[in-house]
């Protein structure tokens, strides 16, 4: 009912601003806005498409966008079961780095990067994609060693590294504690100086702006409850609006991706967990780099808007409900003040969770599947927010194309048949 | 000095006896003992105590307690300052220092305050918009956001005080203390139920504690509460929280409750408890939360001066002070008149009361005509002036449909407003507890409807307003819930109430706006994030329809109060726009906590030493007095190297590798994990477990194992001993021990629940002392007279039990250095004397304990491996070169299949191999990446990388292990570690150095 009231208003406004600049903004502040454009259209489901998308997050937006944008793909829909942007990528801790040790991961999380760095303009929507830095503390002997093997795999793949020294550590951020005396002490760390931030909203909506514009219709509150297949090819999708066809349908639903698969008759080896995130009142900047610690459980960035925004590890149990246990949260909080006493009187705001899909090696799967013409993009975990743009861009090809490229080829669901894992547990106890 | 000249003659409950001096912005002011800073600050007339998070707005105090949006203040100075805090939750003491926030270079003029009259240019969402030009300047917009954001400032050092948690369980834990929360704990508590009773305000009766109107059983409300709490004081099981916040409501009936133990006035130097952070489990949980009123919405609506008025009661009834001497009224229900009478009941000239309703018909309404109190019905304030403070409001008459406005303006002086939009329930933790809310029309509001855990809401929680329905509501809800928790319980008396009757209420929602050319004047929806109603416009005209977008994208709700006034209001504007019912629309969800919480309290005592446990040997105090270095291992620390006077590091670990393979050495491995074995079925889990061959090993005997994951990786290894019959002793690495424990449980206890397996981690149970060299046998020889050690009796990987030094022990022949060594466990509490035993009676062989680091270097000097070093999940035992370990027998193990999957057979692996620097000084760094031919610059193709690297004093020559693509096929490559400022040429070798590498 809301849907069809607004598109019964979005039919009859007329000299809508759909570029924006400050130009535009000034423009529009005459005029009170009241002329601005919809971000995106609220259109019916249609009977048939070529490539339907299962998933509103930004991957699943992305893929979209580039789908339209690069493969000329016409005639696309997003659907998604709740408001778009509303699974992890409206949860997420938005640490963007591509400072991973292994070959393969540290390509497709630089292809990313390289795609963040241009992304506002891209979707002439600012995501506030911030390269304040991310820094990764070591607190052991073991950790040091760890550290300069990832370092130097990272700097001959030719990614950006600097290693510091405490000292150096509390130049860039004054209120770590770095006393040798500490339970676990910093004894040193790595920083990616083009790693950072950026406004999670803003990269859904962005890209599901981009993509509206380019014709792509975003259907939200459409939950996928099975699939038409024949002779193992995929014909259709089911949902809750009623069963749509579809040439190729790429999904894209993180943490309900073994859900989703089951609804297509295969499994995949991901584990669905929750995993938490908080923010604190916002101060005045205290802290203008994201630190991430391994041994002193826990990470922290602060948000434009003031706020420190922490998270840790998932918690280790499998759940479906968006809600993680407490004793995560005690043990982060103690983590942030063993390293940042000034914490301790500051106040925690709000508390949330979002549920992960982690594979085995803690890497990605984006893959053909078992049926024909499905595709699945899911298994990012705790640490898929910054594959945002790279991941469907390539996701997008393998559609377009029914082949993976190069970047995407080592991600295939064949990996977990042959053997080739790309175990990134080692490399990144907090990996995000 | 300023006297408090808005302090009533008579009303309150302070100690005026009392009189406390404290400082806002650097100005003293006097309060009494029992003022918030906010009651003081009003008592002095000062309502101008913060600015708004966008536009810089003037903003005063709004209402009382989580609710306050506006009047967020800083608290103390340097390390034990707090920012954000509500003013009203601040009890004030002799000498607190407060400050305004966000403001620069003054509250009262501050520059930020040109955001205001710019404000045409950053409607909501405006920065989503613009500061992409010139490219990449993003970073340099986003240090001025930065700078001009956040609110308060943070503490600049460590925290003074303490925390402390609690664990608790209770039948019947209450939410609230108002009139149904005393009611419920009444009559639970009487059942001999135990029940906790928590309330945020430090004295119980919430809003009793602000009405002077009502009678309970004829007494005054605050005194049938004092009687209550007399009551409820002298019952053994029941516990009182006043100062404490539930703050969380998690699954299975678990709550957080953060107790302020420390009270604000009492400032003290000794560190102190500040906060105890409650965990309950309860049986019963009774949400008596109450109901938060709602602000009007209409134009300038914010301006300091104006407040909720049923926080102008509480100030008056509570605090004896009145916010203004020339009020004006703006309601759209009877409750507002409450507010109106009890201030002319103080003497206060109430300028009028301003009602949207057309004909309001009331008790109330009566009782305001009688005394006089002008009323203008039908009428609307439509928009406000002052700076500071507000001065005059200007109403007009509202057309019958609510939307428009007509007839004449008409301009009423007033020093402050009391706005009443309606109430809203405080579902929040109903809302966290999984409930379902729906929408009830005649409140306007969402209420709870389904519960999913054991949770009944009374009172005002329940949308109830009157006070008698809410004591009945608590009385039959503290019964039911002590029933449902198991105890006999007799429905007690229901008391008599005298309270006024209250009318219905008209909702009109926005207050229309005069049409002015020149300035379009603000209409605030949420105040501290500055979210106004074009927003919420704009918002909806962009596609932000789902109120989840509506709040991210206007930050509507998002603020430090989370919403308390704004979110209803806002959802009900949407759903206008969206001509659609408020149930649609829905609502965002509710996230822990309910007011924001000290991270300390839940960070507690887990900090400093205890942030996690240090373990440390029965030996360490012989380390430490040794002059040990240590280093972290897991939890552990364990002595890394003896440094002798002006010794290296280099130099120490030199000196006692040459000791353990010339003459002894001895080391602590107490910390590697044990774990006990028995059970008919052990020799079948081990079998299953580790790669190699169990079923077959005899009593007395030990055993090298690996074990896998199901993906054919090394996950860890160990040395396993069988003592008996059904009966093993298992090691695992040090930092392995308690995910190898909890791995051999899931397997048993999931996979295999039918054999009879049990484990039992004796880590801490064993001391262990191993000597190894050439000349430990004579050693052990002169301690153990009890066993044959010779190596016909006593031979490599035997086990014996016996004697060593008085003590009664578990000798092992195993060892991780080539050479001949016995690692010999005594009971944790003989492990010091054992150690000093050995190396008294050692001295003549020249005994010299070694730590980790030499361990390290002997066990690589034999090509030994150490998992988690040169492995990292993705090496198969084949990799290391250690087929011969695995059985190519046994029917399964785990791990068995995935060996022979297509990626894990191909020859292209990367596999243990030695590694020799052509150079014979260079040491090459452990973790550096090897590549087989060196570019001029990155990016380089990588074919592995050093996993060990040590001097080797018995080689006389550094030695590394690595991992490396094909490794075994390029014997005597040379390959290049490329560093950052020069690259080592280095040649593949086998990995047992000492047996091939010659001095
Ligand atoms: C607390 C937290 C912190 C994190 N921190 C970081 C971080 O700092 N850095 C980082 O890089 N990553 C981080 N991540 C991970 C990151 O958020 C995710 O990997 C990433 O956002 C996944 O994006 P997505 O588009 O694949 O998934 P989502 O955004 O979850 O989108 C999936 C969509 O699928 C929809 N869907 C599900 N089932 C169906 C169905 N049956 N029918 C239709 N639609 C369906 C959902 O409604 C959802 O909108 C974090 C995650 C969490 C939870």
């Amino acid at each position: 009912m809301i849907e069809k009231r607004e598109k019964a208003k979005s039919r009859t406004s007329t000299h809508k601003e759909n570029k924006y600049s400050l130009f535009s903004l000034a423009k529009n502040a005459v005029s009170k806005h009241k002329n601005w454009s919809q971000a995106w259209r609220s259109p019916e489901l249609k009977p048939e498409y070529d490539i339907v998308v299962i998933g509103a997050g930004g991957h699943g937006l992305a893929t979209a966008y580039y789908l339209a944008k690069e493969h000329g793909s016409k005639n696309i829909a997003v659907i998604d079961k709740g408001w778009l942007g509303g699974g992890n990528t409206g949860r997420n801790t938005t640490i963007i780095r591509s400072n991973y040790m292994w070959d393969e991961s540290a390509g497709i999380y630089e292809h990313s990067l390289k795609l963040w760095e241009t992304l506002s303009h891209e979707l002439n929507f600012n995501t506030m994609f911030s390269q304040r830095g991310v820094l990764t503390l070591a607190h052991t002997e073991h950790e040091l060693k760890e550290m300069t093997r990832r370092v130097e795999a990272i700097r001959l793949n030719g990614i950006d590294s600097e290693v510091l020294s405490p000292r150096a550590i509390k130049q860039i951020v004054p209120i770590i504690d770095i006393n040798p005396q500490l339970r676990y002490p910093v004894m040193g760390g790595f920083i990616q100086r083009r790693g950072g931030t950026a406004r999670h909203d803003a990269v859904a909506w962005g890209y599901a702006r981009a993509a509206d514009q380019l014709g792509v219709d975003i259907i939200q509150n459409c939950e996928v409850t099975g699939f038409n297949i024949k002779k193992g090819a995929i014909t259709g999708v089911k949902t809750v609006k009623g069963e749509i066809k579809a040439n190729k349908v790429g999904c894209v639903v993180a943490g309900h991706a073994g859900v989703v698969a089951e609804m297509a008759g295969f499994r995949l080896p991901i584990d669905s967990r929750p995993l938490q995130a908080l923010v604190s009142e916002p101060i005045k900047p205290i802290l203008d780099t994201v630190i991430m610690s391994n041994s002193v459980h826990m990470y922290v960035s602060q948000s434009d808007k003031g706020e420190l925004v922490l998270g840790a590890g998932a918690d280790s149990y499998n759940s479906y409900s968006q809600r993680g246990s407490l004793n995560i949260i005690e043990g982060m909080l103690a983590a942030a003040v063993e390293l940042f006493p000034v914490f301790s009187r500051l106040r925690m705001l709000r508390s949330w969770g979002g549920i992960v899909d982690t594979c085995p090696d803690a890497s990605p799967i984006i893959s053909k599947t078992p049926v024909k013409n499905l595709y699945f993009n899911c298994g990012w975990g705790t640490g898929g927010f910054k594959a945002t743009p790279g991941s469907g861009h390539v996701f997008a090809d393998l559609i377009a194309k029914d082949e993976p490229n190069s970047i995407a080829a080592p991600f295939s669901l064949d990996r977990f048949v042959g053997g080739y894992l790309i175990d990134e547990h080692g490399a990144a106890g907090v990996a995000h | 000095m300023s006297s408090q000249r808005f302090r009533l003659r008579e009303a309150g409950r302070l100690d005026r006896n009392a009189p406390l001096k404290f400082k806002f912005d650097g100005k003293i002011y006097e309060g009494f003992r029992g003022d918030t800073l906010a009651s003081a600050l009003l008592a002095n007339g000062v309502h101008l105590v913060g600015r708004s998070f966008k536009y810089h707005r003037p903003r005063g105090h709004l209402g009382v307690g989580a609710v306050e949006a506006n009047a967020l203040i800083q608290v103390g100075e340097g390390n034990s300052t707090e920012p954000n805090i509500r003013a009203s939750q601040v009890e004030i003491y002799d000498g607190l220092v407060a400050s305004s926030q966000n403001r620069w270079p003054s509250l009262l003029f501050d520059l930020g305050g040109v955001n205001d009259l710019l404000g045409g240019l950053i409607p909501a969402g405006f920065y989503y918009k613009t500061f992409m030009w010139p490219r990449k300047w993003w970073m340099k917009y986003e240090y001025f956001i930065r700078r001009a954001a956040g609110l308060g400032k943070a503490p600049t050092g460590r925290d003074p005080d303490r925390y402390e948690k609690m664990h608790a369980h209770c039948d019947v834990l209450i939410v609230g203390a108002g009139p149904a929360g005393l009611a419920a704990a009444l009559a639970a508590s009487k059942t001999g139920a135990r029940v906790i009773i928590a309330d945020d305000q430090q004295t119980f009766g919430g809003s009793l504690n602000r009405e002077t109107d009502c009678y309970i059983n004829d007494k005054t409300t605050v005194d049938w509460c004092k009687d209550v709490v007399a009551t409820l004081e002298g019952l053994p099981d029941v516990t009182m929280l006043p100062n404490t916040t539930v703050s969380g409501y998690y699954e299975q009936n678990y709550l957080t409750l953060l107790e302020t133990t420390k009270p604000h006035f009492f400032k003290s130097t000794i560190q102190q408890t500040r906060h105890r952070l409650w965990k309950v489990r309860v049986k019963q949980v009774i949400l008596a939360t109450g109901m938060i009123e709602r602000p009007l919405v209409f134009a300038n609506n914010d301006r300091p001066g104006i407040m909720l008025s049923s926080a102008i009661r509480e100030y008056i009834n509570k605090y004896g002070v009145t916010p203004g001497q020339n009020p004006l009224i703006f309601t759209n229900n009877d409750d507002a008149y409450r507010t109106a009478l009890t201030m002319r009941q103080n003497n206060i000239n109430v300028v009028a009361i301003v009602d949207v309703r057309e004909n309001p018909d009331s008790e109330l309404f009566r009782q305001a005509k009688e005394m006089q109190i002008p009323v203008h019905v039908g009428f609307a304030v439509v928009t406000t002036r002052g700076y500071s403070r507000i001065k005059s409001a200007t109403i007009m008459k509202l057309s019958s449909n609510g939307k428009t406005l007509t007839g004449e303006r008409k301009v009423l002086g007033c020093d402050c407003l009391a706005m009443s939009g309606g109430w809203n329930p405080a579902i929040h933790l109903f809302s966290q507890s999984g409930g379902k809310v729906k929408w009830n029309d005649e409140l306007a509001t969402f209420i709870p409807s389904e519960a999913t855990q054991n949770v009944l809401t009374i009172g005002g929680c329940n949308g109830t307003a009157d006070l008698a329905k809410s004591l009945k509501e608590g009385l039959q809800a503290g019964i039911s819930a002590a029933r449902l928790s198991g105890n006999k319980a007799h429905p007690p008396a229901t008391p008599s109430v005298q309270e006024p009757v209250q009318s219905e209420t008209r909702f009109v929602l926005p207050i229309p706006t005069q049409k002015n050319k020149f300035v379009s004047e603000k209409v605030f929806i949420d105040f501290q994030n500055d979210v106004t109603l074009s927003d919420i416009q704009l918002a909806s005209r962009e596609g932000y329809n789902s109120v989840e977008h509506l709040k991210r994208y206007t930050t509507v709700g998002m603020g430090t109060d989370q919403g308390k006034t704004s979110n209803v209001n806002a959802l009900m504007l949407l759903s206008q726009i969206l001509d659609c019912e408020p149930e649609q629309v829905g609502y965002t969800t509710f996230r822990p906590p309910y007011a924001p919480t000290t991270i300390g309290a839940y960070a507690g005592r887990n900090i400093g030493n205890l942030f996690s446990p240090v373990r440390t040997t029965a030996i360490n105090p012989w380390h430490e007095e040794a002059g040990a270095k240590f280093e972290h291992v897991g939890q552990w620390m364990r002595a890394w190297y003896y440094p002798k006077v002006n010794e290296t590091m280099r130099q120490a670990v030199d000196r006692e590798v040459t000791a353990a393979r010339t003459n002894i050495g001895i080391l602590d491995a107490s910390t590697l994990g044990k774990i006990d074995i028995q059970g008919p079925d052990a020799a079948e889990f081990l079998n299953r477990v580790y790669t190699n061959a169990w079923l077959k090993l005899p009593p007395g005997t030990s055993r090298y194992g690996l074990m896998l994951k199901e993906d054919g990786m090394v996950m860890d290894d160990g040395v396993t001993t069988c003592i008996k019959e059904n009966h093993y002793h298992m090691t695992t690495t040090t930092g392995g021990a308690a995910s190898v424990l909890e791995w051999l449980e899931e397997w048993l206890q999931t996979e295999w629940p039918n054999l009879k397996v049990y484990l039992t981690s004796v880590t801490e149970q064993w001391a262990v002392a191993a000597i190894c060299g050439p000349k430990s046998r004579e050693l052990l020889q002169e301690l153990c007279t009890d066993i044959d050690l010779s190596d016909k009796a006593f031979p490599f990987m035997g086990y014996r039990e016996g004697t060593v030094a008085g003590i009664k022990a578990r000798i092992f022949r195993i060892s991780f250095t080539g050479e001949l060594s016995f690692e010999i466990n005594v009971p944790r509490s003989y492990g010091l004397s054992l150690w000093e035993k050995l190396l008294d009676v050692g001295k003549k062989y020249e005994i010299c304990p070694y730590g980790t680091e030499a361990m390290h270097v002997l066990r690589a000097e034999k090509g030994f491996i150490i998992v988690g070093q040169e492995t990292d999940g993705t090496v198969t035992p084949v990799d290391l070169g250690m087929d011969w370990i695995i059985s190519k027998t046994k029917p399964d193990f785990i791990g068995k299949r995935a060996l022979s999957r297509r990626d894990i057979i191909k020859a292209d692996r990367k596999q243990l191999v030695g590694l020799l620097a052509d150079n014979a000084t260079d040491i090459l760094p452990e973790g550096s990446q090897i590549v087989e031919e060196v570019l001029p610059k990155p990016p380089m193709s990588m074919i592995g990388h050093v996993t060990s690297s040590y001097f080797s004093p018995n080689c006389g020559r550094p030695i590394a292990m690595a991992l490396i693509k094909s490794g075994r096929d390029r014997m005597g490559q040379t390959v290049y570690i490329p560093l950052k400022n020069k690259s080592i040429a280095a040649t593949i070798t086998n990995v047992n150095f000492l047996d091939n590498v010659s001095k």
